[in-house]
């Protein structure tokens, strides 16, 4: 129960019910699908990039809170961020889901992203949280393809 | 008669009422799953379409294999290799008889289900099937019963018809019908759906597909734990089904085939226990049903396999149909009431699956709010994404019932759903 509360925070039910950037961006220089058919998680994600900036991003699709909300968060957080300051909050909130970073102990550049923290406690859940920053880490390095966190236990 | 007879007499009707009832505290006794405490809650499992538990008496013939039969069949002069042979043929026996087919050699062990339609297609496919033929399948198809057949229209150049379903999730029947024609090669459809529970009629099907002289297939992974299946009344031409989804053990399965079709079909894969001669310049193939067993076969599988079905018969499948139609009828009542809720999947012919969305709420979150509450319900597309596009859905919430499951776990069930709306509110 401890761990449910932990989970669905009211932040992140907020996001889920209102997720910010939720738009397709008209001036978006990049576009990548994300696609989770076994749960039906789908988001693509719109970039206005300039140079290695990331000057605006928006985000579209349809799925669970988790995915939602943070598909939202994210796009709040790396707005004005450089490429390679996206990177290294891909790096430590993929850490940090799967239980690998700590995200209150050890340093980081997590920021409000902490929040999804209790993702740790349900691994059937990591492929949720990390579906849309997969998706931005895709669509920075020019993937183009559709791609997928559903094969993530198989990197473990 | 005098009193005291007369009292005797209701008594010996009172305990014949009592044996009657369906006895599920003591069915549950036989499942030692079913104790287990999950998140420090009671076990609740209502995801048996996917897999059913184990009862006591398949585990202990599992056992009781290594423990004392182990050998490779077919093969030996010695004790234990008879021993195990018997054993192995045993069960096809008793299988034979639970879906009634005339032959023994028409049954053929399989890894499961998808095997057996599989080999069909592979089968069957490459020989008959050929450029511009067609096969049918239906909109309400696991994916094992339409990739299989997709990549035989894709290798022959042969063309895949899909049955329309209408919103109840009922198979159309006049559509089907004009869908036949003397291209048709071969008729795919589900027995139950996986998906809606929808009952398929099945024999309605084969009558007009047979009228054509087109053989039919049929997908029974969901029907054969949960009805009384006969290959002969329904005048199927393969019937295909899985082990685990009927109280046996995984890796093991059964197509079954009319004679006449499988002694016509070339085998697809070679080895052992296939052949009755190989010499570099010609292998002639053995007789039914070992031309398609290639291989050592999962003989623990078949032998267990063998124990679930005396288990389901020792119930008896029409008892577990009337009770699980009564656990199916008891849930759509109590999930149904629920504000918020839509189930899909309302067909007049149902089995025990409940699929369902909930207003504002991913089946995801449900399934993992539900798993909190030690209560097992499959989320997601069920393999099925054809049918999450008939009817709009990225995905459903599905409990799907068995004969262990009682009216207080469908309590919980609507109980934690309540909760995940609360959690969402």
């Amino acid at each position: 129960m401890a761990e449910l509360n932990e989970l669905y925070q009211q932040v992140i039910l907020d996001h889920n019910k209102k997720p910010r950037n939720f738009k397709r961006l008209e001036r978006a220089n990049c576009e990548q699908e994300g696609y989770n058919p076994l749960c039906g998680d789908q988001i693509t994600l719109y970039l206005e990039m300039d140079g290695d900036l990331i000057k605006d991003v928006g985000f579209q699709g349809s799925g669970c809170a988790i995915s939602k909300a943070s598909a939202s968060m994210m796009t709040t957080a790396v707005k004005g961020k450089t490429k390679e300051e996206a990177g290294l909050m891909f790096d430590e909130f993929h850490r940090m889901v799967k239980g690998d970073l700590d995200a209150e102990t050890e340093q980081n550049h997590l920021g409000r992203l902490k929040i999804f923290a209790g993702v740790r406690e349900f691994p059937a859940r990591v492929k949720c949280a990390s579906l849309s920053w997969h998706t931005l880490r895709a669509a920075i390095e020019g993937y183009g393809e559709s791609i997928t966190t559903e094969d993530e236990h198989r990197q473990d | 008669m005098n009193r005291k007879m007369q009292s005797a007499l209701e008594e010996v009707d009172a305990q014949e009422t009592l044996t009657n009832r369906f006895d599920v505290d003591r069915i549950r006794e036989d499942f030692p799953i079913l104790k287990q405490r999950v998140h420090g809650r009671p076990l609740v499992y209502l995801d048996n379409a996917a897999t059913s538990q184990t009862p006591q008496v398949v585990i202990d013939a599992i056992i009781n294999y290594y423990s004392a039969q182990n050998a490779n069949v077919h093969r030996g002069v010695h004790y234990l290799s008879q021993l195990a042979t018997r054993e192995y043929e045993d069960a096809r026996v008793r299988i034979q008889r639970f879906i009634n087919a005339a032959e023994t050699h028409e049954v053929i062990y399989t890894r499961g289900a998808t095997e057996g339609i599989n080999l069909v297609a592979q089968s069957y496919g490459r020989k008959f099937v050929h450029e511009g033929d067609e096969i049918i399948i239906s909109t309400m198809e696991h994916h094992s019963n339409i990739v299989p057949w997709q990549m035989l229209c894709d290798g022959q150049r042969a063309n895949l018809r899909v049955i329309p379903i209408n919103d109840d999730g009922e198979l159309m029947i006049e559509e089907f019908a004009q869908m036949l024609n003397k291209r048709v090669k071969m008729v795919a459809v589900t027995h139950i759906s996986n998906a809606l529970g929808t009952i398929v009629p099945v024999k309605r099907i084969i009558e007009l597909a047979h009228s054509q002289d087109v053989p039919v297939l049929l997908d029974g992974a969901q029907a054969a734990p949960h009805l009384k299946v006969d290959v002969r009344n329904l005048d199927c031409d393969f019937y295909a089904f899985s082990s685990h989804k009927m109280c046996g053990p995984t890796g093991i399965g059964v197509l079954y085939g009319k004679s006449h079709w499988l002694e016509s079909m070339p085998p697809v894969m070679g080895g052992g226990d296939m052949i009755s001669s190989v010499t570099f310049e010609k292998t002639t193939y053995n007789t039914l049903p070992y031309k398609f067993e290639a291989g050592t076969p999962n003989i623990e599988g078949a032998i267990a396999l063998g124990a679930a079905v005396d288990y389901l018969n020792s119930i008896g499948l029409d008892r577990i149909a009337a009770y699980e139609h009564e656990l199916l009828e008891y849930a759509t009542e109590v999930i149904g009431a629920i504000p918020g809720v839509r189930i899909i999947g309302t067909a007049r012919e149902k089995a025990s699956v409940l699929s369902f969305t909930v207003e504002d709420i991913h089946p995801h979150d449900i399934g993992t709010i539900l798993d909190q509450e030690g209560i097992a319900v499959r989320a997601g597309h069920h393999c099925a994404q054809p049918v999450m596009k008939r009817f709009d859905v990225p995905a459903t919430a599905r409990a799907s019932f068995a004969f262990y499951n009682t009216k207080e776990e469908i309590d919980a069930l609507a109980a934690g759903i309540q909760k995940a709306i609360e959690v969402f509110s």
